[in-house]
Order: structure tokens, then sequence, then C-alpha cells
């Protein structure tokens, strides 16, 4: 790229928020591009949440994301019709076991209904509970019924709104930290380690890092601590959850729920601990436990045995406890910061408020003649009848060929990973796009497979495939290398 | 699509699925392989040690050596095997579902299939290990794929989990090739390999076993910086302020085999609760002319009895065309065998009364490891029908008790045996 190449935005960050706005505004005619830190978009809290997208009810209202929450609910309807993501309303429960609970239930009920939630129910009916979700437990009292809570696969919808923004032209650069923000004459020049970008208007998703991009323009009226949220996941067909089942909520989190996923997975968590280190992802036994005990409670017969794999997510926690999307005392700077939980349910109606930002800004927002808002569904083995098999077979012989054992990955599945737009680059790039190395073997038999097509592929020895970008390498030499340098190292003392 | 037909299909072509193809084609039978890997010998082509081979062959063979014994022998039997290719559905019908590159979906017709897919590592995942999720952690087995196959070193500065074979092997691979293994950690109060391999591959190279510990943390946010060991107690809880920091770049697992029994799920075969499907003695699967032997029934500490369990699951599988196939069958009247106490599982899951031919091989695993102990095989009961003594047991030895019901006093009504161990009786002192 050129250093005069001015855009009209550059949006920081490539997480759900950063791309589900690039995605909205990438209809109209804007030149905008989105600088990512890690190797890869969606590898931040994106990739470790749970995948909700909520009904609504849970915030309070003083709070701006319970409304963004209520409307990015619905606006996922028309969104998975476009992007042809894996997403699915399968409703949600919010169990109660005393009588205080259901009436706090209750309550919830009704303040939802009013706010447009109409179909939420309670049911205190033990025996149509356990029809709609046989693994409940005897001890539950009630539920809140939420037909319209769904869930998703956070990081494939990520990649399916990043590349239907690449589709329109956004362009996408990833492995640039953001080190230094510089503005004069309505001009911000943002520095990163390997470039500098200019534009006229910058959005800040940069998630836990928002504080610290904001504080880059002196604007430091709020601060973002993480929270910690650790996870257990099951391998898939060993549960089979109808609902998604959530706690009675306290005031500082939802709770730990029990949860089915898009691709027949089932998960535990997550707990809640404000943590001080931003890099912590790290699992803890403590955290583990409190996870595995608080689901039990909920769904007694929980497959313990057949969990493969724990993993930590950090909830960006804003000093102002609310989502903060704001237009800033710097003229052409604006913050999407904070947003955590319900962040992405909200993250549509996030991005609607993003543009109307803009238009305050004076940005013209003129509709691209060519904008298609539709990203194929990405095509897949298991989805394909016998006959259709055996047809892609012979027109493309990489569907032959299984890769992933475990979530029967074909190598065409993974070729397409990394040759689509936006494609991957590392282990975790290939993993996140297609599943390979996602089940219950955790990549023992693909991962050699899986770095020897990349290294094709990307035209790199196999040594430098990595796990998720730079010094993520899996091998450090080749067999013989370590002796015999050491051998050379005493030739030359001698 | 493209159909074949055959009188057996064997899925898996390692140890297990070699072994049996070739009794069966010896037996005059059609026989058919498919294989998912890009050669015949399975997990043995990666064990470039030796050790192998000594009951069969009478001579220590590494794992490539020993497998291409077999697979000669079954090109010069011209037994015929698709590699490359991946069963996706068996029916109940016994229909197979295939695909490969170069044909695309193949359909198998057969009389009897026999399963043979082994099994895999369990992961840190199986066992909840806590802490980040950077490079440098692998698999033992990986590692070996890594080094054996590839040719690449995994890491430098290693601390190994588990006490498996596989990760005391690469143990003292990796200390060949230069790198410094700082440690073995095992949960157990004793080694779960073999007693060989603790001698061969940590004794002899000085590479320290440590004992009673978990590990608690996983350091590093990119590559791995080092593991928290802690000791634990009787019950594998974490003794406070017993963690202990070890730097290293990679972290090997070696904690235990699953038998692989995808396909035995779909098919629709039950599964036993240590992972195997069940079975009977003559190594039927609870579908009714589906086999299944090696290490996908039951993980073998040896290559040699995954080759005569399959030799036996090969003979049956013709015992049953020959016999059986297409008959209707009457329901087999089975005697259920259990696990008592201080066994972990016992195999075959169930002895079909009035096929007995004779003798029949029980395989079973303890729970802990004992001395001067007694097995015993009771019925209901409790009435003793056979008991061997012995001077040890440890869970890492698989144990075959060969046993004749005709010579036992079998009530008639028994419809089921357990086998237990208990310490030996003293005798009384008058």
């Amino acid at each position: 790229m050129s250093s005069s190449e001015i855009y009209d935005i550059i949006i920081i960050g490539g997480g759900v928020i950063g791309c589900s706005i690039a995605r909205a505004l990438c209809k109209y005619e804007l030149k905008i591009c989105l600088l990512e830190k890690e190797a890869d978009i969606a590898m931040g809290t994106t990739k470790a949440n749970s995948g909700v997208v909520h009904a609504g009810y849970a915030a309070e209202r003083k709070f701006t994301k319970r409304n963004l929450c209520i409307r990015g609910n619905k606006l996922y309807s028309e969104a998975v019709k476009e992007l042809n993501f894996p997403f699915k309303r399968m409703g949600s429960f919010v169990v109660a076991f005393k009588v205080e609970e259901i009436k706090l239930l209750e309550e919830i009920r009704k303040r939802g209904i009013e706010d447009g939630i109409l179909d939420l129910e309670l049911i205190l009916e033990k025996q149509r509970i356990k029809r709609m979700e046989p693994n409940i437990s005897d001890d539950i009292i009630g539920v809140l019924h939420a037909p319209s809570a769904g869930i998703v696969s956070p990081y494939e919808m990520t990649f399916a709104l990043a590349q239907n923004a690449a589709m329109n032209s956004v362009k996408f650069f990833r492995s640039q930290e953001v080190i230094k923000i510089d503005h004069s004459d309505y001009i911000f020049t943002i520095t990163t380690q390997r470039n500098e970008f200019k534009s006229l208007n910058v959005i800040n998703c940069a998630g836990l890092y928002s504080a610290k991009i904001s504080k880059m323009l002196g604007l430091d009226y709020f601060d973002i601590t993480p929270r910690k949220g650790e996870y257990v996941l099951f391998d898939r067909n060993t549960i089979q959850l109808n609902k998604i089942l959530f706690p009675t909520p306290t005031k500082i989190s939802k709770g730990i729920l029990v949860c089915p996923t898009f691709h027949g997975n089932a998960f535990a968590g997550p707990n809640a601990q404000n943590i001080t280190d931003i890099e912590d992802t790290s699992t803890t036994t403590a955290g583990l436990k409190e996870v595995l005990e608080g689901a039990k409670k909920i769904v007694p017969n929980l497959p313990l045995r057949a969990s493969i794999r724990n993993f930590a997510g950090l909830r960006a926690v804003p000093s102002t406890y609310d989502f903060i999307i704001d237009n800033t005392d710097i003229y052409g700077f604006i913050n999407v910061a904070g947003i955590l939980s319900p962040g992405l349910t909200s993250s549509y109606a996030i991005a609607e408020k993003v543009i109307d930002f803009l238009e305050l800004l004076g940005v013209e927002l003129k509709v691209k003649e060519d904008y298609n808002p539709y990203r194929p569904k990405p095509e897949r083995f298991t989805d394909f009848s016998k006959k259709e098999l055996d047809k892609k077979i012979k027109e493309d012989s990489s569907w032959g060929r299984i890769i992933c054992r475990c979530e029967t990955i074909s190598e065409k599945e993974i070729l397409n990973a990394i040759q689509g737009p936006i494609g991957a680059t590392t282990i975790d790039g290939v993993k996140f796009r297609c599943r390979a190395g996602m089940g219950r073997c955790q990549s023992g038999f693909c991962r050699p497979r899986v770095m020897e097509i990349l290294s094709r592929e990307m035209k790199l020895p196999y040594q430098a495939i990595t796990k998720k970008g730079d010094d993520t390498n899996i091998l450090i030499a080749k067999t013989k290398d370590l002796l015999l340098k050491e051998i050379i190292k005493k030739e030359i003392q001698k | 699509m493209k159909t074949y037909n055959t009188d057996v299909t064997i899925i898996g072509g390692g140890a297990a699925g070699l072994a049996a193809a070739i009794e069966v084609n010896k037996g005059g039978k059609e026989v058919l392989i498919l294989e998912r890997g890009i050669e015949l010998g399975g997990i043995l082509m990666q064990c470039i040690h030796n050790g192998f081979g000594i009951k069969e062959f009478n001579k220590e063979l590494t794992g490539p050596e020993y497998a291409q014994k077999f697979i000669n022998e079954v090109n010069q039997l011209n037994i015929p095997y698709k590699l490359d290719t991946i069963v996706i559905e068996i029916t109940l019908d016994k229909k197979i579902y295939a695909v490969n590159k170069i044909e695309g979906l193949i359909e198998i017709n057969s009389k009897t299939i026999i399963l043979a897919m082994g099994c895999r590592e369990r992961t840190r995942g199986a066992i909840n290990v806590p802490g980040f999720r950077p490079a440098g952690i692998f698999t033992a087995g990986q590692a070996q794929r890594f080094v054996n196959i590839e040719g690449y070193l995994p890491g430098k500065n290693i601390v190994i989990l588990g006490s498996g074979d596989i990760g005391m092997i690469m143990a003292r691979r990796l200390t060949w090739e230069g790198c410094n293994v700082k440690a073995v950690v095992e949960i157990q109060p004793y080694v779960s390999g073999l007693l060989r391999n603790e001698i061969q591959c940590l004794e002899d190279y000085g590479i320290p076993l440590i004992t009673n510990y978990s590990l608690t943390k996983i350091h590093g946010k990119n590559r791995v910086k080092g593991v928290t060991i802690s000791k634990v107690d009787r019950n594998f809880d974490r003794i406070i302020g017993s963690d202990q920091f070890i730097e290293c770049d990679t972290l090997l697992l070696s904690v235990g085999l699953i038998p692989e029994n995808e396909l035995t799920r779909i098919a629709g075969a039950e599964i036993s609760s240590m992972g195997g499907p069940i079975v009977d003695n003559n190594l039927e699967t609870t579908l009714e002319g589906v086999f299944a032997c090696g290490n996908v029934l039951q993980v073998h500490d040896l290559v040699d009895l995954v080759t005569a369990e399959s030799k036996r699951a090969g003979r049956n599988a013709i015992e049953y065309i020959n016999k059986r196939y297409k008959k209707k069958l009457k329901g087999i009247e089975k005697i259920h065998l259990s696990a008592g106490h201080n066994i972990n599982y016992v195999k075959p899951d169930n002895i079909c009364l009035g096929e007995i031919l004779g003798e029949i091989i029980i395989n079973f695993r303890v729970k802990n490891p004992d001395r001067r102990i007694q097995i015993n095989i009771k019925d209901e009961t409790n009435k003793t029908l056979y008991k061997k003594k012995k001077s040890y047991v440890i869970p890492s030895e698989m144990i075959e008790l060969k046993i004749n019901l005709n010579n036992m006093e079998l009530n008639p009504k028994c419809n089921g045996l357990i086998v237990e161990v208990i310490p030996q009786l003293e005798p009384l002192i008058e």
C-alpha cells in the first residue's frame, strides 16, 4: 500500500464487532480497511465465548445494551439469510430451583414483554419442562422460556462477516498491532509495527485493548478490565440438549450455563473472575471445578468423561458497565468499547448505531451499485448426500481425501479455508474456519497433514507453519539438527 | 458409484486388520482391506524402536519390520486393499460406504465385517489440564509421528505427562536426538506402561520419573514456557504447597489410549463402558456377523497379542460364513461375564453357550497393582468355578486366561460369571 492512500474509515480490531461494522459499511461507497493485531481475525474474545444469541431480557433498562440486544436478536434472522453462518434459534431456559427465583423470573418476563420480547413464557409444569429438555435436573421447579434465543458459531459468523466485507472491497490487514495514532488536520495516522495507515475516520473496536487505543489519542474517560470466563467443551453426540440452560442470574453474571453448540457439542461455562492481566486466558484448576459443579446442578448427567477441551475467554468489562459507543471529542474518532455480553447478540444493532454516528460526522453514505450482501455457505463434506459426494469427488478429487477423521473434514474444505477471501494462514485459522482438529482427538491425527497442506499452499517450509502466528511454531528443528550443531560447536571450540 | 462384493471386509490395515485378512484369505474366503492411511501397517510404521514380535516370530523386530512381514504376505496372497480410503457409513445390513480420491464413493457388500480401526490417544482436554493453550503441546504419538515419519523435532526441553509406553519410548527417542527430557510426570504411584520401558527408556538414560504428581498449569501464551506440577493425595487431589515449576518448551502427553469406535457406533453396535464394542467369545459384536479385534476392542500392551486376537477374529468370520450366514438365527443363550473386585474391564463381555468349542480366551486388566493374588471366576451364587494364583498384577499388563467351560461344573441355569482378583487366602495355622 502506498503511504499516500487515505482511507475514509479505518476499523481497529477484527473481532465480531469490528467485522460486523466493516460488513455494515461495505455497502457504501467508502474506502475502508480493518487492522487486526493477531495473525487472524476472530481470535480474541470472539472465539472464546458462549455463542448465545440472547433474547434480551437480561440487562437492566438503564443500559443501552438492553435495547441493542433486543434489536440485535431480531437482526439475526436477516443476517443469517445473507451470510449463511451456523445459527439456530433453539430457545433458552432460565431455571429456578426456589420460589424466590420464580418470583424474579416472573418480574423479568413482565419487563421483557413490555420491551417487545413477546414470546417469553414462565413454565411451571414440570412434565412439560422435562418433555422440552429431558436432561434438566429434577430439582427444578420452573423455567423462563425464551424461544427467540439461539446459538451461533461466533467465529464462523465473524469469518462470514469479514468475507462478505472483503467481497465488497473492504481491505483486511492482519498481524498489524497499532502502536501509535496521530491526528492532525483531521487526518489520522495509525502506526503499526509493520506499516502506516491514514484515514479520515477511525472506529476503535479493539475489545480488551480499546481503552489502550483510546488513550493513544488522550481519550481516557473509560477503562477496560478483563473478566475471565472458563469453559469445558464436550464431544459431539454425547448429550443431546434441546435448550440453552441458564441459572437464575445474579447481579454480576448470567451464571454458568449448559449449552449445545451448533455443531452438536455441548459446553459448560463460563464462570466469572475479575483479573488484572489482559493476556491471561489460562484456565485454572479451581475455575474448571467451579464450572463443572455449577453445570451439574442444572444438568446432572453431564458427560464428564467426554470432555475434549477447556478454554477461557476474557470479557472486556468497561468502567461504565454499559457499552461505550460514542462519537468522541476527537472529530472522526468513534469508540466502540466495553462490548461484553450481550455484545455478540447486539453486534448488528451496534453496527447500525455506528452508521448513525458516521452520518452525524458527515460521512457520505451512498450505496454501491454493485453491493452484494450474500456470502455463499461454505461447502461441507458432511452436508452432501451420497450421490452429491460421488459427483463432487469426481469433479475435484480433494473432496475424497479426509484429513480430519473426527469431524470428517476433507482436503477440499481445508483448501477452501486457506484459499478463500481472508484465508487461513495458521493451523488455528484452518481449525476455526472448517473445524479440522476440533474433534475428540484434538488434532492428534490431522495436524501433520494440515501442516503439510498449509506448507504446500503458502509455499512455506513445514517448520515455518505456526499454530496462531508469530512465535507459535509447532516444530523447532529437523531431526539430527540439534546433534549435528552440538558437534560443530565442539569442533569450533577446539 | 462403484460397488464391490466380498466375503469379508476389514476396516483398518494396521496390525489387527492385516493379521485378520491373511487368516481369512488362508481359510479360502475373499477379503478386502480398507485403510485410511496412505500405506498399510498402521501405527507400527512410526514405531521404529525394537521389541516387537517376540511371541509371534521369536525375535525382536522394529514396528515397520513387523508390519512389513504382514504386508509382504498380503501382497503374496494378492489380498486386495484400498488406501487413503475412509469409511463414512456402515448400514445395518452390512453395506459399507467409503470414499477415496480415485474412485469417489464406493459401496461394499460383504457377508461379514471385521472392525480393526485401532485406538487413539487421550488428549489434554480429556483429562482437563488447566493453563494456557500455546504451541508446543503434543500427544506422545503425534510427536512420534513428527520425529519418525516427518523428520522434525517438536522441541528441545521436554516434559512428559503420563508414563504410558509411547511417552517413555519418546523420552528415549528425543534424548537420542539431543533433546533434554526433564521429567516424566505420573499421577499414579506407579508407572502406567511396561516395566521394560521404564528400565530401558527412563532408567538407562537417567530421565527422572516423578510419581504421585499431576500437572496443574501449562505456562506460556504463545509457546510452552513451563509447567507447574503438584503432588497429589490418594484421591488425586492437589496437596497445597507442593507446587513445583519446571521450565520447558514442549509438553508431551502419554495419558492413555482409547479404542476408536466412531464407526462401530455408526454401525449400531453396542459399546461397553470401557470404550470397546461389546463382544462374545467369538469376538462378534452385538451386530450379527460384525467382528472386532485389536485395539479397537481393547488396548493391548503387545502387538503379538493383537495379532493372535485378530487371527481368531478372522477364523471366526470364516466360521460365521460357513455355518451361520443367512441362516435364521435362534436366540443364542449367553452368559454375561462381568468385572468383579479389582478388575477394570474384562473381555469378552458375553460367552455363547451351545457354540463353545472348548477353550475360551478371557482378557482383563486390574484396577490397582497387587501382590500374592488369586484370580477367581465365580457364578452368581458365589461358587468359584476357576482359580489361579499369581505373584503380582499391575494395570499395565493385560492378563489372558484360557478356560474350558466344559471342565467346569457350570450350573445350566447360570447366566452370569464374575472375574475377580483378590488377595491370596493365607493358610490357617492351627
